[in-house]
């Protein structure tokens, strides 16, 4: 499959991929939910191209734009796609960027293993719950033949892009959620958390569902096209409707650079293969081909269509 | 009372205590000090116990991955193939110039205020200052690094701005303890040296500094290992998570153990989070050799002021 890619490359664009000797700096920073892709591309594109240094670093989506925007570091890893204030950032510092689809993530809404009512939920009866100032306690609330048991709820904080994608895709308006659970931004301590109360819930990145499948059960989702379950499969196809892509932003002027160059082309020919054995789902196949044509013609701006998405 | 027998000085005493009702008194208050051994035994049983608890949950999930690999070899996507070597250098590196410039101007500030400044407003402006400085949360200095050593000075994102960052968040620390040093020796050393004809700088320099050394080194042990914890400044000033290089100079970018075992910590897979537990290992072995050597170093001036 490798091989495939790096031929098919190597043919559409007549560059002759890690021929010639090339070093300097490629600096990385942004979400850490992007971060493993990243970091697994870093390690093999670092073994290919000993004298090129590749740092990634993990001071989340917003963090790394501002890094971005003031022009010192080359790509940012975005779990979301860039906002209009951090665009017009940019344009005050003159970046222009190139934004580069990676991979999809899904969001998993989990529940303790031993809970047997529980089999779907609608997008509706999420809203419900986790909207700001909901009166839900307890299970019946949300479903009388549920038990008269609370709800113990567990997210991610609102520094975390999930906690944003999810307040915007489910509640349907920006940082809008209830302020009354557990929240932490190591998805590590929700796990945990889920997997110890009996009628808990919580939700967190489909890859840390996908590699605790046993400890925690994850809920199907129902916005109106039946209950579709959280696995790798409907993630991939994008039928799993809590499901979002992950970008790297590569700044233009970077871009120019030979280094940052290669690395790019070398991430979306090995993006699909790592992004796969770190947890992530990889975009359909012409996916990174139509991102890898986008970055050779050098299209700054946010791509129109969202790769992988539901429509 | 026996009042026939003569009435010596001891015996009066002795007879005065016998024959009142301290008596009685004194065996509760023996019970009562038994019954407060008791309870500080048990605290400290407990802080112990809690401290062991520790060692031994992260010993037994770290210690079957910790070998020469992990401490040579760079991070990796693989936890089998992972290791800190980087962290471990960058650790190095920072707290080597943490502690250079933290001592240097902590120990100065702190001679400054206490032998040689007179005790004016402005004077106990700044020791006010100090004080509060000490009880500000890590993060705020990360924040400062940034605009000051990242941004203004021009550091980067580097080696240099890190450990700069961290000498301001542990020179409080340094010039408080440092000054209680100094103020533990006693004035007789400085009036001696003084009436022999040295100057106020020789006094400092060749007694009282030497002097106080030892108790300054114990508020610097404490400082230092403070500044090794720290991950959360250096993730602000630039602390980079996956570096697969050694430093070329103190501007090069830079990862340190508490970044990389925070990393590792927060990874789905439970590899990782064993990796993470060796990381504290080495962490804790990091901490225990600078320690030792500042611990030695004490030793040694200790047995050399002898007045």
């Amino acid at each position: 499959m490798n091989i495939r890619h790096l031929a098919l490359f190597c043919g559409s664009f007549a560059v002759p991929a890690l021929a010639a000797p090339i070093n300097g700096q490629v600096r990385l920073d942004g979400s850490s939910t992007v971060f493993p892709i990243s970091e697994a591309v870093a390690e093999e594109f670092g073994a290919m191209n000993k004298s090129v240094r590749v740092t990634v670093g993990t001071s989340g989506t917003g963090g790394g734009f501002k890094k971005f925007c003031a022009g010192e570091i080359d790509i940012n890893n975005a779990s979301r796609q860039i906002k209009d204030t951090e665009i017009s950032e940019c344009k005050k510092k003159k970046i222009d960027f190139i934004e580069v689809p990676v991979a999809i993530d899904g969001l998993s809404i989990v529940v303790h293993p031993s809970n047997s009512f529980v089999t779907k939920i609608t997008k509706d009866e999420l809203k419900k719950i986790w909207e700001p100032g909901s009166k839900i306690k307890l299970w019946s609330d949300l479903n009388p033949s549920w038990p008269k048991e609370k709800i113990a709820l567990f997210g991610p904080g609102p520094d975390s892009g999930t906690f944003d994608y999810f307040a915007e895709e489910v509640v349907g308006k920006a940082k809008a959620s209830r302020t009354d659970y557990t929240s932490s931004e190591d998805d590590n301590v929700l796990l945990k958390g889920v997997a110890a109360s009996k009628f808990a819930m919580g939700y967190f990145g489909h890859g840390y569902y996908m590699a605790n499948s046993k400890k925690v059960k994850g809920v199907a989702v129902d916005v109106g096209k039946g209950a579709i379950e959280p696995t790798e499969v409907n993630v991939a196809n994008g039928t799993y409707p809590l499901s979002r892509p992950l970008y790297i932003y590569v700044s233009a002027a970077s871009a120019a650079k030979p280094q940052v160059k290669e690395f790019v082309k070398f991430y979306l020919e090995t993006a699909k293969r790592l992004s796969t054995e770190t947890g992530y789902q990889p975009l359909k196949d012409d996916g990174y081909k139509s991102a890898l044509d986008r970055f050779s013609k050098g299209v700054t701006g946010k791509a129109s269509t969202k790769p992988g998405s539901k429509s | 009372m026996n009042t026939e027998k003569p009435i010596t000085p001891e015996t009066s005493v002795r007879e005065a205590i016998l024959d009142t009702p301290f008596k009685d008194n004194l065996d509760r208050r023996n019970f009562n000090a038994k019954i407060f051994n008791l309870v500080i035994l048990l605290a400290t049983c407990l802080a112990m116990l809690i401290l062991g608890l520790l060692l031994w949950r992260i010993g037994e999930q770290g210690l079957p991955w910790l070998n020469w690999n992990f401490i040579t070899s760079f991070p990796s996507r693989m936890a089998a193939r992972a290791g800190i070597f980087s962290a471990l250098i960058g650790s190095a590196c920072i707290i080597i110039l943490t502690g250079i410039i933290a001592v240097v101007l902590g120990v100065s500030a702190a001679i400054y205020l206490e032998e040689m400044s007179a005790k004016n407003r402005i004077n106990q402006l700044i020791e006010l200052n100090i004080a509060n400085l000490a009880g500000i949360p890590s993060l705020v200095y990360g924040m400062l690094g940034l605009a000051v050593f990242v941004r203004f000075l021009n550091f980067g994102r580097s080696i240099m701005a890190a450990a700069c960052t961290l000498a301001i968040m542990i020179l409080p620390v340094i010039i408080i303890s440092s000054r209680e040093a100094l103020r533990t020796v006693p004035p007789s050393i400085r009036l001696a040296a003084l009436a022999l004809g040295a100057t106020k700088w020789q006094t400092t320099w060749h007694h009282v500094l030497p002097a106080a050394m030892p108790g300054m080194l114990t508020g610097i042990i404490l400082a230092i290992s403070r500044a090794l914890g720290e991950a959360a400044p250096l993730i602000l000033v630039g602390g980079v998570t996956y570096i697969a290089f050694l430093p070329n100079s103190v501007y090069d970018s830079f990862t340190t153990l508490p970044i990389q075992i925070f990393n590792w910590a927060g990874r789905p897979q439970e590899e990782f989070q064993a990796i993470a537990a060796a990381g504290i290992i080495v962490l804790l072995g990091l901490v225990l050799f600078t320690n030792g050597i500042a611990i030695l170093i004490r030793a040694r001036l200790e047995d050399k002021n002898r007045w």
